[in-house]
């Protein structure tokens, strides 16, 4: 029984790491190519929750929602790459971190405007609901293992993407000399709002497919958008298989933590103060972990010098 | 005289003048708002002495407010319930007395940010940005999730702590004594800008190859500066904490980090007066906009986006122009 259940963590690790890394991947991306530390990215994971939640209570389709959270957050993403970030490029990090922090809080305060301060249900569409029974005969949750599933096939799609097409090629470059595959006649401007634009429908299509499993509320994304963060200093920042891999670490150690560290001190110490010890420690593991990879890697696992 | 000297002594009468009127006419809370301008002020010096002489972007200050907070809040919560605060191996007890909590923030400030900075800055740029970010994060869920003080209830604490010789429960006289403490550090942290110190650390701001190149380790004068600025914040966190008399871990979440420096941003970087100009402002449009809108937070992020866009410099630079090279 309890290896069943472990496994089951295990699995609840690897769908919250793969959430991570759908944030984590157009954060690093948006780094490396534009330089930009953008804060904001966790509003638009909220956009695409309240969009999906908006689509599915008016037309109670989960597939029009999870396309509503898309269209929704690429378009703001596209909207405040246009108005503000491409400001940003040629500033220094303070001014893009109080920039990015400035939009976080009209977009916060705007979305409470139009929506209210109540959380909104996103819920999970009957054929994807209830339980699959695994090889082994573990119970999982279905809807979480498609999360899983989707997650790993959109990392496939973008390692893809960046590796063999044309795009891809043009982001690589952008990468390491934006002013050369400017003079080559690529148009920087366009591929800019286009880049930002994909990492606002990766963070988007994240909130929509967590809103169906948490509530979809103001102030949602900023808690996951600061462990993305965690994911790319440990990943190491600008690179794809970086955040997969960070993404994963940190949803296993997170999950794990919290599932083994009380039961570990319970085994000498007493019930209630194990928890309490526990879960103080399981909060803080990320963190231990981040600070660690930190000592022997400043750069992270997969990051440049 | 400078205009920037001027428009300084300005600012500190009329922080003495509003308090002074309100205490006459019998307004309290109005006191209570210039406290809270005062204390907050704090924070963001000690925040400028990182961000503004060492060019180091912290988004994790909240860290060193709410270390300051619960220096406050444990070793009151154990006075007022007679309990001491461990036995063995020394008796520790609980206390209410300003000096020795300001004492033990100051401490508790500066070692959090000392190990804190030992860590951060083997990284720069927007990496130091995102760890102390997290690590903001990481002391806010375990203050939420340790239960022994409060957990996300926080401690409440009935009586503020006394100050010897001073009735700390009249509005105007805790006022008093929180101007005096931002005099100090307002003193301290200009002698210090103007130091061997200072200097080096401002060159290696500037440019960290040729401070090396002259024998100075930026590594060293970064976490002394880091350390320092930990040490101030906390000190002004344990007046937060006083002035309210409540400590909660909303005191470390990010949202405390990011204004901290909306602080030091609204009034200027690197300038000395720039976190009291800038808290000053966003106490007062807290409560303009506050009574406008429900949703003024819109209205503060429109502000700051337009000043972080077009009025680079803050206020004290809109004022009093461009720095002066040399003081």
């Amino acid at each position: 029984m309890s290896i069943i259940l472990l496994i089951e963590q295990v699995l609840n690790g690897l769908q919250f790491g793969v959430m991570l890394f759908l944030m984590a991947a157009g954060l690093t991306l948006i780094f490396g190519v534009m330089g930009l530390i953008n804060l904001a990215h966790g509003s638009l994971y909220m956009v695409g929750a309240f969009a999906a939640a908006g689509t599915a209570a008016a037309t109670g389709s989960f597939v029009l929602a999870l396309a509503a959270s898309l269209v929704a957050a690429a378009t703001a993403g596209a909207i405040v790459e246009l108005t503000v970030i491409r400001r940003l490029y040629d500033r220094d990090h303070l001014d893009q971190v109080l920039a990015t922090f400035a939009l976080i809080l009209i977009f916060s305060e705007g979305t409470r405007w139009i929506f209210g301060s109540f959380p909104l249900f996103l819920d999970i569409p009957e054929y994807l609901s209830g339980p699959v029974t695994l090889p082994g005969g573990i119970e999982y949750p279905l809807y979480r293992l498609t999360i899983i599933l989707i997650g790993l096939a959109i990392a496939a799609g973008l390692f893809a993407l960046i590796a063999k097409t044309r795009i891809g090629i043009q982001i690589r470059a952008g990468e390491s000399d934006r002013e050369m595959i400017g003079a080559l006649g690529v148009n920087i401007a366009r591929l800019y709002t286009l880049i930002f634009a994909l990492g606002a429908a990766l963070a988007g299509f994240a909130g929509a497919l967590i809103g169906a499993i948490q509530s979809v509320q103001v102030g949602m994304g900023e808690p996951v958008l600061i462990l993305a963060f965690v994911v790319i200093v440990i990943g190491g920042i600008g690179s794809i298989k970086g955040a997969l891999v960070g993404a994963i670490l940190v949803g296993l150690t997170d999950t794990l933590g919290g599932f083994l560290l009380p039961r570990l001190f319970a085994t000498f110490m007493d019930a209630s103060a194990a928890m309490s010890v526990g879960s103080a420690l399981a909060a803080m593991s990320i963190y231990i972990l981040m600070a660690g990879v930190l000592l022997v890697r400043p750069t992270g696992l997969f990051g440049g010098q | 005289m400078r205009r920037e000297t001027l428009l300084n002594a300005a600012v500190l009468l009329g922080l003495l003048a509003v308090p002074l009127w309100a205490w006459a006419s019998d307004e309290p809370f109005i006191i209570t708002l210039a406290t809270k301008v005062v204390i907050l002020a704090i924070a963001g010096i000690g925040l400028n002495l990182a961000l503004g002489l060492g060019g180091l972007v912290s988004l994790g200050h909240a860290i060193f407010f709410g270390v300051g907070g619960y220096a406050m809040g444990i070793l009151a919560s154990h006075a007022q319930s007679y309990t001491p605060l461990m036995e063995w191996p020394l008796l520790i007890e609980g206390t209410k007395s300003m000096p020795v909590i300001w004492l033990l923030a100051v401490i508790g400030g500066a070692c959090a940010a000392l190990v804190i900075g030992a860590l951060s800055l083997r990284t720069t740029g927007v990496y130091f940005i995102m760890i102390t970010l997290a690590f903001g994060q990481m002391f806010y869920y375990f203050a939420i999730s340790w239960p022994a003080y409060g957990g996300e209830d926080g401690l409440a604490i009935y009586v503020r702590n006394g100050f010897p010789g001073l009735n700390t429960l009249d509005p105007i006289q805790y006022f008093a004594l929180c101007f005096g403490v931002m005099c100090v550090v307002l003193l301290f942290v200009a002698r210090l800008a103007g130091s061997a110190f200072g200097l080096a650390l401002s060159g290696a701001r500037q440019n960290s190859e040729r401070v090396q190149a002259v024998g100075l380790v930026p590594y060293r004068l970064y976490l002394v500066a880091f350390t320092l600025s930990g040490a101030i914040t906390g000190l002004s966190g344990a007046l937060y904490a006083d002035l309210n008399r409540f400590v909660s871990p909303t005191m470390f979440s990010w949202q405390t980090s990011g204004e901290i420096i909306i602080f030091v941003i609204l009034g200027g970087v690197g300038r000395l007066f720039g976190p009291v100009i800038g808290a000053a402002l966003f106490i007062v449009l807290e409560h303009l906009l506050g009574g406008l809108s429900e949703f003024w937070h819109i209205y503060l992020g429109a502000l700051l986006l337009i000043v972080v866009l077009f009025a680079r410099g803050g206020l004290i630079g809109l004022l009093a122009g461009k720095e002066v090279a040399h003081d």
